[in-house]
């Protein structure tokens, strides 16, 4: 079994160690493997404290659309390393709410093996008390991996100024055709929709419910299954009515 | 319907609203006129709760009861509207979802039932068809992608399907083309009525050209210097503010 991560590992600069100390060592990863040309839709909902590793093999041509909802209440990780072959597609949306004084998080590597793979990613933190949200990111492109198009978009809405987000892009490229597009914005609530809402009849909590939810909407955009989809949209609904 | 009485108000450290007093009855359409900087948008905020502004002084009466202690949704509730000089784009948020939210809250806390599904879409198809909105941009993001006219029409579109008892706007006119300006005219021409009351935040006679006035006072300096029938506004348009006394 691997040794405790310390601090000094970047992938573990903003963990709860403390938390993890307790849950070490974690279970074996996951593998989620998908056959050439084929496709496949995977949801990994975590509303309990764990270290969860995933790892996604994606051969030549294949297609997976991955939604990872975070909102446990205690300490929660979930890293994933994705190995993307020859014209791959990988989809993946991830959505973290975070209260009380926990920390959550989120670890990527992607890593474009081979050309022609696209990736997309879209991360919606939302946090509030003193909750910690983390998202480390990291796309690597191989020295064969032309014409790589990966895309990679993180945001982070902090409900209250004793909440706090650390999102972290980081871009490995060894090839020189290649499109790599990110973005990383904390924010706050807009004052202006809210008192907008407000002077329309919305109270306060939902006003800021219903603008939290659209924060999130776009991480889940990807899913097709409707009724999954509403199911989550209900459930991160849930979450924000029930902290207020 | 409301009752404002030497009302003072500060933004930061600014007094902006220096003893303005002023009434306006049911059935009712005032119109407030001034130079920029007199205080016209403050007191529409003022009115409608919004933060950083501080009442230091006064009182306001809405249908007897005390605004200044309510907060913005309840004021919603109690039948006030304000109608945005610049609406805000909400991305994320259905205009309709919006709307549904805000009748809803609105009856809840007036004790009223929700409305229907079916209810809400037929009013929905009524009020839009009048405004000549489009259902699909009805669906789209609160005001998103939307233009100047459309954002001004789409307040007008919530104030149909709100009714409030009291239709406070914030130049409505501002950005209108000429097709828009009597679109939303005819909006707020449609809401008048025996029990409602208008008020009118204008630097123009043009929108008084389609809206007519029972009443026109001016606003300068925070206090209402002047009040007068439909023909002031004509007045003003043609001397403007300076010939009046501060």
């Amino acid at each position: 079994m691997t040794a405790l991560p310390t601090r000094k590992l970047e992938a573990w600069r903003y963990a709860d160690l403390k938390a993890v100390e307790a849950l070490w060592p974690p279970p074996p990863a996951r593998l989620i493997s998908v056959p050439a040309g084929a496709s496949d839709a995977q949801l990994l909902r975590v509303d309990a404290g764990g270290i969860h590793d995933v790892r996604v093999e994606l051969a030549p041509g294949a297609r997976l659309q991955l939604v990872v909802v975070i909102t446990s209440a205690s300490y929660a990780r979930v890293q994933i390393e994705a190995h993307l072959r020859a014209g791959a597609d990988l989809d993946l949306g991830g959505v973290l709410l975070g209260s009380g004084d926990t920390t959550i998080e989120l670890v990527t590597d992607v890593r474009h093996l081979e050309p022609e793979a696209t990736s997309r990613q879209r991360v919606r933190l939302v946090l509030d008390e003193q909750a910690t949200g983390n998202y480390l990111g990291r796309i690597a492109v191989a020295r064969d991996a032309q014409l790589t198009d990966a895309a990679q978009s993180a945001r982070a809405l902090v409900l209250k100024r004793t909440a706090t987000a650390n999102l972290k892009p980081e871009l490995e490229i060894f090839a020189d055709d290649v499109k790599c597009a990110h973005g990383c914005t904390v924010g706050e609530l807009d004052k202006a929709a809210l008192f907008y809402l407000q002077s329309r009849g919305v109270p306060p909590a939902e006003a800021e419910s219903l603008l939290a939810q659209a924060f999130v909407a776009d991480a889940l955009d990807g899913i097709a299954d409707m009724a999954l989809r509403e199911q989550l949209d209900a459930e991160t609904r849930g979450w924000l009515e029930r902290r207020t | 319907m409301l009752e404002i009485v030497n009302l003072h108000a500060t933004v930061g450290d600014r007094e902006i609203l220096k003893g303005l007093t002023l009434s306006v009855k049911a059935g009712e359409v005032a119109a407030i006129m001034g130079p920029n900087g007199a205080g016209k948008s403050t007191l529409a905020h003022v009115l409608a709760g919004r933060e950083g502004y501080t009442v230091t002084q006064g009182s306001v009466l809405f249908d007897g009861q005390d605004l200044l202690a309510l907060e913005p949704h309840e004021r919603a509730a109690a039948g006030l509207f304000l109608g945005f000089q610049y609406p805000v784009e909400i991305p994320g948020v259905s205009n309709l979802l919006f709307l549904r939210t805000a009748m809803n809250a609105q009856r809840k806390l007036r004790g009223e039932a929700e409305i229907s599904g079916a209810d809400f879409m037929k009013r929905v198809r009524e009020e839009a068809a009048v405004l000549g909105l489009d259902l699909e941009m009805l669906k789209r993001g609160v005001n998103v992608g939307f233009s100047g006219g459309e954002k001004k029409r789409n307040e007008a579109f919530q104030l149909g399907m709100l009714m409030p008892k009291f239709a406070l706007l914030d130049e409505t006119d501002s950005g209108l083309d000429i097709d828009a300006l009597r679109i939303v005219s005819e909006g707020i021409n449609r809401f008048r009525g025996p029990t409602r009351a208008v008020l009118l935040i204008t630097h123009y006679q043009r929108l008084l050209d389609h809206v007519r006035p029972d009443v026109v006072h001016v606003l300068r300096g925070g206090r209402i210097i002047e009040t007068g029938g439909p023909e002031l506004a004509l007045r003003l348009e043609a001397e403007g503010y300076e010939g009046l006394a501060a």
